[in-house]
């Protein structure tokens, strides 16, 4: 046994070595991870020397509070949704985030006020604003094409499996939406016990016929083997797969839901010092514009808006592909922040319960 | 199985369609395994036989899946391939570094589990071995129980199961615990789970290899005067070394497969062939998955063909030995 | 050589010596004594030999699960950060109405939970019992903290009516106290009332007691498809030449052998809708192009690759029993004139049962605690229970309701294992 474990450590020691100055970044994979790897990790790697370790999740918010609570907390930084980031601040899983060590706008103003409102709170920085849209495969309707969530459940006219998130979260705004329930009164409705009746009633329609996704990267996939016809998920993966694979898919402004995401770190961090340094470089205004070019999540700040270029390797603007930009934000809906740090347990545990049922 | 010679013709027919069903489940246990090996060299991004496959046209087929199975992690793919390019491989391809991990991990819980589960097997076969039954029921139980508790219960132990912070303990084993000096995230934990996970292979070739083993000869090997020790490993060790080495392929076999306990013990270092299976099944089904297929389907044809051979080899040494 | 240790050295008692005491040894000891003491270190070392992989055993899978179990009736995220509220509880009698002292006590424990923010593991914990309540907690622990005037009762009523519920009283109540049975009674859909009584949970809330019984109705089918497969396979088998058997035993066992992640995205690649088997249908005209068939992400998918994963499970045990048949057995009942259905039925059959129980009980057993082929091919209508306590491991992470689910499991994996053992003798497993 003895001699096993000292074993243990030689052959660890050759074949892992851990180097002096690393950063553990927890990200969702796929893209979006990918846009993390291309515009923040090689950079800040080229200029400060520090590694950046970057692992996946389905959804980095669920690995942090499992890792703070069993107290052997791997990652530095995680990319987290921003209600996500508020709940596990509340509970104490976060450590706060020092907004005085955050880079200044070219301009000089604060980066406090160069975010847009709540870009920055205790314990979250924001790094985007995504957004959950519908998608259709073209290549399966040649006639008609849905144009609005209440086509999303309409099985008649637009035949063919859905693919929708795992969870409560933008499924029961969507559910609304399609039922009816103007973007502006969706939050008001779901306060109500009638309002989470009619959601899970009006999902309840297509149950049979939705592949449930949970990793970011899966509806782009099932999109493009055929296993479904029409998908609800995050528009920069969709985006991705137009543009890298030339996919025939086509995205559903109308009845968006958008929200930030952004860093946190997770209480515990082994190497905190690194991890401040790494927000402090990601959330610089030309970085965030620059990973605004890989992935078609628009920047939360400002002055980062307006420096948005071409899309990474053509010579198209990136621009109109933002959730954030004019056209596209007609019947589009913020994400309730209070509501889902209030709501979420709950509904998630009643949408689990639905879901097996 | 041929029919006696008064078979009715209903019979002849039944006997033919008996025969048609058996091929049939044939096909259905061995199809799905070969079906990948053809598409892993698919030239698109399908999981289906293009038509360029089906007439056999080489523009179908590629090898850029395998390509892939370098090159993903790599900082730089493109570079021309020479020193530095494999390098650069060696160090960051996931793949690459997947396997690294999956061999270290499976060697080592494989050596583990072997000894102690030889010892033991070896104790358990004495007649006069107390409380046989029970001892035996404990240490197959590893292989009943389901994996997701066996994963859930590691998983709470290995984050509890800590040296004390800033002993000197901790302060020793550092370069192999976690950075609290606990199991979690840490290669020694994935090795000691899968260790206990591959006992019970080791024990039942070891005992079945054992039954019918004569203790007469230890016995002969000792009025001789041979040690103990020289009796084991010059008498009892080459006899079961047959069991002993398909008990340890099956552990290996075991820890090189497994992905269930690794999702909830493991941290981003110990990073295993399944699991980078289970990200990329999950994630994008892409056919460089079929090319990690395919290569690991040749390896069990190889560790199948092994354990075929030592197993013939066991049942000829003894049938050499009176039982 | 002959040491008084030595089991052998007994043999050499005196045949011919006409003792009046008892039997005695070459070297004069008590014979009785003797061999009791040789056994004794006989079993000894016999112990020994097994004793530091059952220490192994014990540290690394029984410690563990014991601490699973304990995880299953402990649970202390209220009581450790509500002490004020639960010394209240501990003193007063069961359904003691909440006075003054009281809501003074909990509005201590809310003001100090919402700055140690611990607050929302309090609010989690009641909220296993009476959801939608976490946010009840933390909101009021929000305002709490900007500042509240006693009366406390008329402060947190006014902050929130929900504080004047029954029923999140009784729920606190019970959380006070880290033992619970909560987590036991909701894995089989059930809950306490405000007075203590068990009743079911809400509709739209009962989903555990169906996915028992789906796990264990799915494993049975299962388990009935490989006997139905794997018992002409394996007669077959068994009745060929050993040459010939060998050969086609290949094609068992190579499954047997082959990672069962690829096993399972094989299946993935063959079932999708656009894959391999759509293709065929399609183009053998079974199906048209517009009616391909959803063969995963549903229950079908999880039978089907389930399925195969684990026929040679059933496949390896009947061989072994039915390569031990004697054909003079079948040709004699023949020759008695039985008809071949009848030969079969009636003596060839019942000589299988053996290898048909060791069969069935193993895949079975393996059946009920399937996570990884559910949850790739299972889409939800195949989601079986070991899925779930995946769920509440790194989903919602309601450990305690995991480890609740994983005991129930356990008990009937385990209840298994001893028929199994009892049935066939666990020194009876075969691999390959």
């Amino acid at each position: 046994m003895k001699k096993t474990l000292i074993l243990t450590t030689a052959l660890c020691g050759m074949a892992f070595g851990a180097s002096a100055q690393e950063v553990n970044l927890l990200s969702w994979g796929g893209a979006y991870g990918n846009s993390h790897l291309e515009a923040y990790a090689k950079p800040f790697t080229a200029e400060t020397g520090t590694a950046v370790n970057i692992s996946d999740a389905d959804n980095p918010a669920t690995p942090i509070k499992a890792m703070v609570e069993a107290g052997n907390v791997t990652s530095d930084v995680a990319s987290v949704e921003y209600a996500d980031a508020v709940r596990l601040c509340d509970e104490g899983l976060l450590e706060e985030i020092d907004a005085s060590a955050l880079e200044a706008a070219e301009d000089g103003t604060a980066a406090t006020d160069d975010y847009i409102e709540g870009g920055v709170t205790d314990c979250f920085v924001a790094t985007d604003v995504y957004s959950m849209v519908l998608v259709y495969n073209d290549s399966q309707f040649e006639d008609a094409k849905p144009a609005t969530p209440a086509d999303f459940f309409d099985l008649e006219a637009f035949p063919g499996k859905r693919t929708m998130r795992k969870g409560a979260k933008f499924n029961l705004e969507l559910a609304l939406m399609a039922d009816g329930v103007p973007a502006d009164e969706v939050y008001a409705t779901l306060e109500t016990a009638e309002g989470v009746d009619r959601a899970f009633a009006k999902l309840d329609s297509i149950k049979d016929e939705v592949v449930w996704w949970e990793a970011g990267a899966q509806p782009p996939q099932l999109l493009a083997d055929g296993e479904v016809s029409m998908a609800y998920a995050f528009n920069g993966r969709i985006f991705d797969a137009v543009q890298q694979d030339d996919q025939p898919f086509e995205i559903i402004w109308d009845g968006q839901i958008y929200e930030m995401e952004g860093w946190v770190i997770p209480m515990g961090a082994p190497n905190m010092d690194e991890a401040l340094e790494f927000i402090a470089f990601s959330t610089a205004p030309a970085n965030q514009a620059r990973a605004a070019e890989f992935i078609s999540y628009g920047p939360p700040r400002r002055s980062a808006a307006a420096m948005v270029g071409n899309i990474q390797g053509t010579e198209e603007p990136m621009g109109p592909n933002l959730p954030t930009s004019e056209e596209n934000m007609t019947n589009a809906l913020g994400s309730n922040l209070d509501f889902w740090v209030d709501y979420d347990s709950e509904l998630n545990e009643r949408f689990n319960a639905w879901l097996a049922g | 199985m041929a029919l006696p010679s008064y078979a009715s013709p209903l019979e002849r027919i039944w006997h033919r369609s008996y025969l048609v069903i058996c091929a049939l489940i044939f096909i259905f246990l061995i199809a799905p395994i070969l079906v990948i090996i053809p598409l892993s060299f698919n030239a698109a991004r399908f999981f289906t036989f293009t038509r360029e496959m089906l007439s056999f046209d080489p523009a179908g087929y590629s090898m850029q899946w395998y390509d892939t199975l370098a090159t993903f992690g790599m900082a730089s793919p493109d570079a021309p391939r020479d020193a530095n390019w494999f390098a650069d491989m060696w160090a960051n391809a996931k793949w690459v570094n997947a396997a690294k991990n999956s061999v270290l991990i499976g060697i080592l819980s494989t050596a583990l589990a072997t000894v102690l589960g030889t010892l033991a097997a070896l104790g358990l076969s004495r007649p006069e071995m107390p409380f046989r039954r029970l001892i035996m029921a404990t240490l197959i139980s590893p292989m009943i129980v389901p994996l997701i508790i066996t994963a859930t219960g590691l998983f709470f132990f290995y984050s509890s199961a800590c040296l004390p912070e800033g002993s000197w303990l901790q302060q020793a084993f550092s370069p192999i615990l976690s950075n609290r000096g606990c199991l979690a995230n840490t290669h020694l934990g994935v090795i000691l789970a899968h260790a206990t996970l591959g006992v019970p292979f080791v024990i039942i070739t070891v005992t079945a290899t054992l039954i019918g083993f004569d203790q007469s000869l230890n016995r002969a090997a000792a009025s001789l005067g041979a040690s103990p020790r020289t009796t084991f490993f010059r008498i009892t060790m080459p006899l079961i070394l047959p069991g002993v080495i398909s008990g340890a392929l099956f552990a290996f076999v075991t820890s090189f497969d497994e992905v269930v306990v690794v999702l909830f013990i493991a941290g981003p270092d110990q990073q295993t062939i399944p699991r980078q299976m289970w990200i990329g099944i999950r994630e994008q089904l892409s056919p460089a998955i079929l090319a990690v297929a395919t290569l690991l389907v040749v390896f069990s044809i190889a560790l199948l063909a092994t354990v075929e051979i030592l197993r013939r080899r066991s049942e000829r040494i003894r049938g050499i030995t009176p039982s | 050589m002959a040491s008084s240790l030595d089991p052998h050295a007994v043999i050499v008692t005196e045949a011919g010596s006409v003792s009046e005491g008892p039997l005695t040894t070459a070297d004069g000891q008590p014979l009785q004594k003797a061999l009791a003491r040789s056994s004794r270190a006989a079993r000894r070392r016999a112990f020994w030999l097994v004793a530091p992989l059952l220490a192994f055993i014990v540290i690394t899978f029984v410690i563990p699960i014991g601490q699973l179990l304990y995880r299953s009736v402990h649970n202390d995220g209220f009581s450790a950060n509500m002490p004020e509220i639960s010394a209240w509880f501990a003193v007063t009698e069961p359904g003691t109405a909440p006075d003054e002292a009281a809501f003074t006590a909990l509005a201590a424990d809310l003001l100090a939970a919402s700055e140690a923010r611990s607050i929302g593991t309090v609010g989690t914990r009641i909220n296993y019992d009476v959801p939608g309540t976490r946010s009840l907690f933390t909101s009021t622990g929000r305002q709490v903290r900007r500042g509240i005037e006693p009366p406390y009762q008329a402060a947190l009523l006014e902050i929130d009516a929900e504080w004047g519920d029954a029923e999140i009283w009784a729920a606190m109540r019970g959380a006070s106290t880290p033992y619970t049975d909560g987590f036991y009674l909701a894995s089989v859909d059930r809950t306490r009332d405000i007075d203590g009584n068990v009743t079911m949970v809400a509709e739209h809330r009962q989903v555990y007691v169906m996915l028992f019984l789906r796990t264990l109705w799915l494993s049975g089918l299962i388990t009935a498809l490989t006997f139905l497969l794997g018992f002409p396979v394996a007669h077959l088998l068994a009745t060929l030449p050993m040459r010939k058997s060998n050969l086609l035993m290949i094609l068992v066992l190579l499954p047997f052998w082959t990672s069962l992640l690829v096993r399972t995205s094989s299946w993935m690649v063959l079932l999708q809708q656009q894959g391999v088997v759509n293709d065929l249908l399609v183009w053998l005209g079974v199906i048209d192009d517009g009616g391909r068939l959803a063969m995963m992400y549903n229950q079908a998918g999880t039978i089907i690759a389930m399925t195969h994963i684990l026929l040679p499970f059933m496949i390896l045990p009947l061989y072994s029993v039915m390569r031990t048949i004697n054909p003079a057995y079948v040709r004699a009942a023949r020759s008695l004139g039985a008809t071949s259905w009848t030969a079969f039925r009636r003596v060839y059959f019942p000589q299988t049962l053996p290898g048909l129980g060791a069969g069935a009980l193993l895949v079975f057993i393996l059946a009920v605690g399937y996570y990884i082929t559910p949850a790739l091919v299972g889409g939800s209508s195949g989601q079986l229970i070991s899925n779930m306590i995946a769920e509440h491991m790194t989903g919602t992470l309601n450990w305690s309701m995991a480890a609740a689910l994983a005991a129930i499991l356990l008990a009937g994996v385990l209840i298994l294992y001893w028929v199994y053992d009892r049935l066939v003798g666990i020194d009876n497993l075969k691999l390959g």
